[in-house]
């Protein structure tokens, strides 16, 4: 078995190998073979698919067989382990995902090199970039980390089982998503390369890469919160994003890949930012590396301890590398990036999203600065500190509240420039509406003089009442427009709006699904939570609720054994739930993991955990947070989600994009 | 208990003080020796005033105890690995947040101040038990570079803002010509209106 997965990474590798020189050599050559050569590096990169996917499949056949001769089975996976999660053993370890990372990528490069017809040139040179990096993280997996390493002396009879805190549902589709995101930011960065080498007329090379940009960025958002959610579910704290460094390094490419989404609009409509554009994707591309070097090296400490090693210089070398080739490329054709157009008015949408991306990147900064600082802390003075929720919450919450208020602002102004009169039009009862929603909430009891945190609460629901009212008075002034042509009714016509100009009006329902999400995080500030020794017939009143302690249970399986409370909840003294915390014990692993039981509504959750038992007095441990609105996160990761798909479909009137008049002349694929 | 008590003495000392400026009010015909008594006066009962305002302040920081712990549990780390903040460790047996949380306790049941706390715990458990950089020394810098990177990125866009908009405007050939005032004017209105939705 062993044999068979080694065997197919080496072959791997010397396709891609083949696929990147030959790639070049097509390139580069004038000669009339150039082209046949040029197909049979397209023909080697799509068959590397087929040979990484083999190996892939080797290792998950090897954890469903049992195979422990093969090191990497044998860490991460044992006998009794259920099946979904014996599949997850392909991104469970470091070897194992970093095959699935080649995997994805394969992938992603079968897709662009089956669609080479599109554009040859600008695919072909797109392609042999996506090879290079395959080249990569195979060179990885044949010389530092192997995943069909075979194990020394005899043979054990059990593995040690996978990480309890990887078993849980989510964790069989988190990660698969979050690589998605950080492997899909490879092609977008392929084309922003290819076209920078080849000095590519026009801004077709954009309108590809928005769309590959705008699909990866959907799954890294999933990846992100599906992270976050299992977080919540799993490590029991009552929170769901901790600052931890590997969180840190998923939010750093997803804060610049979202500037370049809104920024390389204005290069597709005025022809402007195209170094900062170029930039832009080159640093979403090195910030996933950058995420995937801080989750395997182990350079800084983390709660994601699961995959540290010694593989940190592998990638230290790789992003030398891209630097150094982004940059000699860029100072070598950086006069094709030349702005188009000027800049008309201050109060304009180009100026709206100058601002926009300079609080996305400083956020970015200082999520980057404040994951570094205890190196930098220790290489200065000697001494490591920590970096941890105060610093990041104090520094990235009013930079959020900014980029709400340009959230509100920015769809109102028009391209070019916006009069103040249109500007006042649009916003005074969105304005209104945001000011009698914090009225709302302070004769309602919300003091925001108590606590910083308060009032960083009320501005937070103050700013995103303002940005709701601002969409849907977008979709309800078009609307109505449509209606009065067709005759429709109010909500047909928005539809209608919507599948005219599905970019725009997706962009709306992600900003929908982030002031949402928003909303849900203000909520924190009023987290309660109370912890008690409970036995039977013990109670606890938290907030509007009162837990009473029924019994507690055992129960046990092949792969652990498990022990839970039977808590009945009571408001206003009728019966409500019954929850179940539980507290696992993994027998292979012989590890500990605690499973939330949450009652969610939309007003609050309330989470109970069932802690262990008190060694002293024997007695168990429950700990109850009472987390306001955390619900409205997941509603609005689903907004999101459904804004990208909308975006993501062809508008039913095209949007044009204006070619520059060389680019009309020349046939498609002569960007030389 | 006690701090409500006291709290209540200066709040009535308070009341009586404040009275007192607005009762003690001297007669219309006083000569300009009373205006400099009155002025005195009024100097005097601000400075009362200023320091009864910040012994309340004290007063009510140091107040209410589970509130400090919970302030100051969350400027902590656990030190145990776990990379969780000390109040929201919830390790059943972990060896350190437990016997942290009892410090904790008894350091502000002591009256200790929150400097003074949190030396305690930076002695005793080193540096890294403090969820953020402090204000000192190198670590200022912690916390100032993300600000310095806001302004010199402002600093970036204005200086950006200026050159787009003093470029002149490069035409491809054959391009129409630009158009101003009066022309310009009816082109937008005629462009808003074929794109208002």
């Amino acid at each position: 078995m062993s044999q068979i997965g080694s065997f197919a990474l080496l072959l791997a590798l010397a396709l891609c190998a083949y696929s990147f020189l030959a790639g070049i050599l097509a390139l580069v050559s004038k000669a009339p073979s150039s082209e046949r050569l040029g197909e049979t590096a397209r023909r080697a990169g799509i068959a590397s698919f087929a040979v990484v996917f083999l190996a892939a499949v080797v290792l998950v056949v090897a954890a469903f067989q049992n195979d422990f001769s093969i090191a990497y089975i044998f860490h991460h996976s044992n006998r009794d382990l259920p099946a979904p999660y014996k599949f997850a053993t392909l991104w469970s370890g470091q070897e194992g995902s970093l095959l699935f990372w080649a995997l994805l990528l394969s992938a992603y490069g079968l897709v662009l090199r089956l669609r080479y017809k599109t554009d040859v040139r600008l695919f072909a040179h797109a392609s042999v970039i996506i090879a290079a990096v395959q080249v990569f993280f195979l060179l990885l997996l044949n010389f530092a980390a192997n995943p069909f390493g075979v194990m020394q002396g005899a043979l054990p009879a059990d593995g040690t089982g996978l990480n309890p805190l990887l078993q849980y549902p989510e964790m069989v589709i988190h990660p698969p998503m979050l690589y998605l995101g950080y492997v899909g930011f490879t092609v977008p960065f392929a084309f922003a390369l290819a076209a920078l080498i080849m000095r590519y007329p026009g801004e077709k090379w954009i309108q590809i890469t928005r769309r590959w940009t705008m699909v990866t960025w959907g799954f890294l958002t999933c990846g992100v919160f599906l992270g976050a959610h299992w977080a919540y579910s799993v490590l029991g704290w009552g929170g769901y994003w901790g600052w931890d460094p590997v969180e840190n390094a998923s939010l750093m490419p997803w804060l610049t890949g979202t500037a370049f989404l809104h920024s390389v609009m204005m290069q597709e409509k005025r022809g402007m930012l195209k170094t900062w554009n170029m930039w832009l994707i080159f640093s979403t591309f090195m910030l996933s590396i950058f995420g995937t070097f801080l989750t395997r090296s182990g350079v800084v400490s983390s709660v994601h301890a699961f995959a540290q090693s010694s593989i940190g210089d592998w990638f230290v070398a790789f992003l030398a590398i891209i630097f150094a080739t982004c940059l000699f490329f860029y100072v070598k054709n950086r006069s094709h990036l030349r702005t188009e157009h000027k800049l008309e008015s201050l109060i304009s949408r180009e100026s709206s999203f100058l601002f926009n991306n300079l609080l996305l990147l400083v956020a970015c900064f200082t999520v980057l600065w404040g994951t570094l600082f205890p190196v930098l802390s220790e290489w200065v003075q000697g001494t490591k500190v920590t970096v941890g929720p105060p610093f990041f919450n104090r520094v990235n919450v009013p930079v959020a509240l900014l980029l709400l208020l340009l959230t509100a602002v920015g769809p109102l102004l028009a391209w070019r420039r916006t009069s103040v009169e249109s500007l006042k039009r649009n916003f005074l009862w969105p304005a209104i509406g945001a000011l009698a929603t914090g009225v709302l909430l302070v004769a309602l009891g919300m003091k925001p003089w108590k606590d910083v945190s308060y009032f960083y609460s009320l501005m937070t629901i103050m700013l995103s009442a303002l940005v709701a009212l601002t969409v849907i008075s977008e979709f309800v002034r078009g609307g109505r427009v449509i209606g009065r042509h067709t005759g429709q009714n109010l909500f047909a016509s928005m539809v209608q709006l919507a599948h005219r100009n599905t970019r725009r009006y997706g962009g709306y329902i992600v900003h929908f699904g982030v002031i949402v999400i928003m909303i849900g995080f203000a909520g924190s500030v009023f987290n309660q939570d109370k912890e008690q020794e409970m036995g039977f017939g013990d109670k606890l009143t938290i907030g509007a609720y009162t837990l009473v302690c029924q019994s507690y249970t055992q129960d046990d399986n092949p792969n652990y054994g498990s022990e839970w409370a039977v808590m009945n909840v009571f408001k206003d003294g009728k019966q409500i739930a019954t929850l179940n915390p539980e507290r696992r014990f993994y027998k292979a692993s012989q590890q500990t993991s605690t499973m939330v039981a949450n009652r969610s509504t939309p007003q609050e959750d309330l989470y109970v955990v069932y802690e262990g038992q008190n060694p002293q007095t024997g007695r168990p441990i429950i700990k109850v947070h009472l987390n306001p609105l955390v619900m409205w996160i997941w509603i609005g990761v689903w907004i999101i989600i459904a804004g990208t798909i909308v975006a993501l479909i062809p508008s039913a009137v095209p949007v044009r994009v204006p070619a520059p008049a060389r680019m009309r002349a020349e046939p498609v694929g002569a960007g030389d | 208990m006690r701090t409500r008590g006291w709290l209540t003495k200066l709040s009535s000392r308070a009341k009586r003080g404040i009275w007192g400026l607005s009762g003690a009010r001297p007669s219309p015909d006083s000569s300009s020796l009373a205006l400099l008594g009155m002025t005195e006066m009024f100097f005097k009962r601000s400075a009362q005033l200023l320091a009864l305002a910040l012994a309340v302040f004290a007063v009510l920081g140091a107040g209410d105890e589970s509130a400090r712990v919970n302030d100051l549990g969350h400027r902590m780390m656990c030190v145990c690995g776990c990379n969780q903040i000390l109040l929201e460790c919830n390790h059943v047996g972990c060896a350190y947040s437990e016997r942290m949380r009892a410090e904790l306790i008894a350091a502000v049941d002591r009256g200790d101040n929150d400097d003074l706390t949190l030396q305690g715990f930076v002695q005793k458990y080193g540096t890294t038990v403090m969820a953020a950089p402090t204000k000192t020394g190198f670590n200022r810098v912690a916390w100032i570079m993300p600000y310095l990177v806001l302004v010199l990125g402002i600093a970036m866009v204005a200086v950006i803002v200026r050159a787009w908009r003093s470029r002149p405007l490069v035409l491809p050939a054959g391009a129409v010509g630009a158009v101003h005032g009066a022309e310009l004017e009816h082109f937008r209105a005629q462009a808003r209106k074929d794109t208002e939705i």
